[in-house]
């Protein structure tokens, strides 16, 4: 079985004279979170528009378990879209059918699963209630259902969390990791980066249409560590060697980058000599401060 | 609207036929006269009923009037003066009772002066007959057949009229569904799962049969609360006179023929429409946005519209084989020629075909337009934008 669920191969889009995405590539790696990160207008949309077939790429490929991506693996994918919505006149549980009808399933088999899901999300009191008696979150969460409802072995998931509080945002990270563990590969697009460190294994990040950084988390931000630590002393410490730089000072709270050719072993040594130390910590970049700073391109 | 459709239609014809019934109630009028020449002659009828009194009571039933069972009292006095006819009566006399005993004196009166100057009423009666032009319609083998126009023009106008009420009304459903499945952003989530042209079909479909079921009903319901009235209220006997009358001109049209037109003009003018609606829906965001759109559509409908009634007068004319084979007003202004008889069979080919043609292009480009416009959010688009996105590749 091939190790990605879907590869994405120098995908192409223009609209006009203008590139909505410029030769990306994509690995879905099997049973993981991806995250899909970028700024607004970077191309993520129609990246995931082109994997769900919305609209088609000017150029490359896109192959599904390994084959190029048809229309047969519509019922294999899961599109939780930025801009969503459920018709709003239509009661829940007739509405919830109807989509999950449309993604092949027959009638009987999405009864008894929107009833599996909707007490999981405790909203099998809403099956009679129309969308617009519902609130925000509400009806958020029966979007939920009906994404994951034909168990795809891809959900995409756009902005899940906007929209909910912080209870029910818990619960559908919750559902979303328990998903993962059995067996689902989802790609989870969003401007949180907490969230994206807290639920993703790797991640892209593409801006103007191009892929920046691509890989796992944990290298990525290995890859940004600066030899910065934030030290506490039991006493105030004023200067160090050259080897040294103290790039913030509060009382006998430091934070010191160590120059290259020099390591955290000479640093300690040199601070021992003046005080004790109560604590030594490494700062590593959060995903925040490396989108942050990939994106505006220091 | 499907159930309160007909019935509301149904009112329009009953309510104003049932109270003027409802109002009918024969009248007591007490007429006094020196003699009787008058009072012989006054036919009772439903609306009143006549009695003599003697002129000595006169008096005395002015004085009570209010609490005698008359309506009202007609006093005839002898002189040949203008107010030679009086009537009183307790409140205003209703309109219809004084003009039914306003018509029977007049026509007393007419009779006595024709007997007076010695003029046969009869040869008078033959004088004013109607006259009525029969028309006779010579085919190519010599055959004649009876015509009618007024049957004729009836027919172009309901069929023709029927066409356009249609496109009119499900046409902009058609564009009003597609501004809710934008407006409620479920649009993605369901391309997700099906093609934008099937979505976009399914609309255009689904409307459609929405639509005939309406229609369907709306033409039976209708009918039958009007008729059901009819035989409940009102005396039907001259009802199946006229029934017979128009089935027998209806027998001299080719019925079937025009009855298949009616369905392909129906149908390919709904579709050609419906499509260009269903892109309009795509492009914009809210209902309000769509007018400068909708503006050139509604224009070739209305104007087929207008042309009905110069085409009736010169159904074979230039202008009615033009825009009987021009697609956007063809549906309306064929249904219209048609029942004439007049329109040569190369003309129906050459305008089933360039409909055909019309409607497959507009539910194409419609189409192409559709897809991109329902994933555009928030933007107000022109038609420059909108001839550019045809040529997007999906």
């Amino acid at each position: 079985m091939e190790n990605h669920i879907l590869k994405a191969n120098k995908i192409v889009k223009q609209y006009g004279d203008y590139f909505a995405l410029n030769n990306v590539d994509l690995s879905i790696p099997r049973g993981s979170v991806f995250g899909l990160l970028g700024p607004n207008g970077a191309g993520k949309t129609t990246l995931m528009r082109i994997i769900n077939q919305i609209i088609a790429a000017d150029s490359g490929e896109v192959l599904f378990n390994g084959s190029p991506l048809n229309r047969k693996h519509i019922s294999q994918i899961g599109y939780l879209p930025e801009e969503r919505g459920l018709y709003k006149k239509m009661k829940v549980g007739e509405q919830s059918l109807y989509l999950a009808q449309l993604k092949g399933m027959n009638r009987f088999e999405a009864t008894n699963k929107l009833k599996y899901w909707f007490e999981k999300l405790e909203i099998q009191s809403w099956w009679n209630k129309r969308i617009e008696e519902l609130s925000k979150g509400m009806a958020q969460k029966v979007q939920f259902a009906v994404t994951v409802i034909h168990n795809p072995d891809l959900l995409i998931f756009d902005e899940p969390f906007s929209g909910f509080d912080p209870v029910n945002t818990a619960l559908i990270r919750n559902e979303i990791l328990k998903l993962r563990k059995q067996g689902t590969s989802i790609i989870f697009s969003t401007h949180r980066m907490e969230s994206v460190e807290e639920i993703c294994d790797e991640i892209s990040l593409i801006n103007n249409g191009e892929t920046l950084l691509q890989g796992e988390i944990i290298n990525i931000k290995n890859n940004f560590r600066n030899n910065i630590f934030s030290i506490e002393m039991k006493t105030e410490i004023d200067n160090l060697s050259e080897k040294f730089t103290i790039l913030n000072k509060k009382e006998n709270i430091l934070e010191i980058k160590i120059q290259e050719g020099s390591n955290s072993k000479e640093l300690i040594n040199e601070l021992l000599q003046k005080s004790d130390i109560i604590s030594f910590n490494e700062k590593i970049p959060s995903m925040e401060d490396i989108f942050i700073k990939t994106v505006s391109g220091e | 609207m499907t159930i309160l459709g007909p019935i509301l239609m149904a009112a329009l014809f009953i309510v104003p036929t049932y109270l003027s019934i409802q109002g009918l109630e024969t009248q007591q009028i007490v007429v006094s006269e020196k003699g009787n020449f008058f009072s012989e002659k006054l036919e009772d009828n439903e609306l009143v009923q006549f009695s003599k009194i003697p002129e000595m009571e006169i008096e005395r039933l002015k004085k009570n009037f209010g609490s005698s069972p008359y309506y009202a009292l007609l006093i005839i006095s002898d002189s040949n003066s203008q107010n030679r006819f009086t009537i009183y009566s307790a409140q205003h006399i209703s309109l219809s009772v004084k003009n039914n005993i306003e018509s029977q004196i007049s026509k007393i009166n007419e009779r006595k002066k024709l007997e007076e100057a010695d003029i046969d009423i009869e040869i008078l009666n033959s004088l004013f007959s109607e006259i009525e032009i029969m028309s006779v319609i010579i085919d190519e083998q010599g055959d004649e057949s009876k015509g009618s126009s007024e049957m004729n023009s009836a027919i172009g106008f309901i069929t023709a009229f029927l066409i356009y009420l249609f496109i009119f009304m499900y046409g902009s459903m058609v564009m009003r569904g597609v501004i809710e499945e934008k407006t409620s952003r479920i649009v993605e989530v369901i391309i997700s799962s099906v093609r934008p042209f099937q979505l976009m079909m399914g609309k255009i479909v689904g409307v459609a049969l929405v639509g005939l079921t309406q229609f369907v009903l709306w033409i039976l319901l209708t009918y039958s609360i009007a008729s059901l009235f009819e035989v409940v209220f009102m005396n039907s006997n001259n009802q199946s006179e006229i029934i017979t009358g128009i089935l027998s001109s209806v027998g001299q049209i080719n019925l079937s023929s025009i009855v298949i037109s009616f369905l392909f003009y129906f149908i390919g003018g709904y579709l050609l429409y419906s499509s260009l609606f269903a892109a309009i829906g795509s492009a914009v965001d809210t209902e309000s946005d769509t007018q400068q759109f909708v503006l050139p559509i509604t224009i070739p409908l209305i104007l087929s519209l207008v042309m009905i009634e110069p085409i009736m007068n010169n159904p074979d004319g230039t202008l009615a084989i033009w825009l009987s084979i021009i697609p956007f007003s063809s549906p309306i202004i064929m249904m219209v020629r048609l029942p004439f008889g007049g329109v040569e069979n190369w003309e129906i080919i050459i305008s089933a075909t360039v409909l055909i043609c019309t409607f497959l292009s507009t539910t194409y480009i419609a189409s192409k337009i559709y897809r991109v416009g329902i994933l555009m959010y928030g933007k107000k688009s022109s038609f420059k934008e909108l001839i550019k996105w045809i040529s997007y590749k999906d």
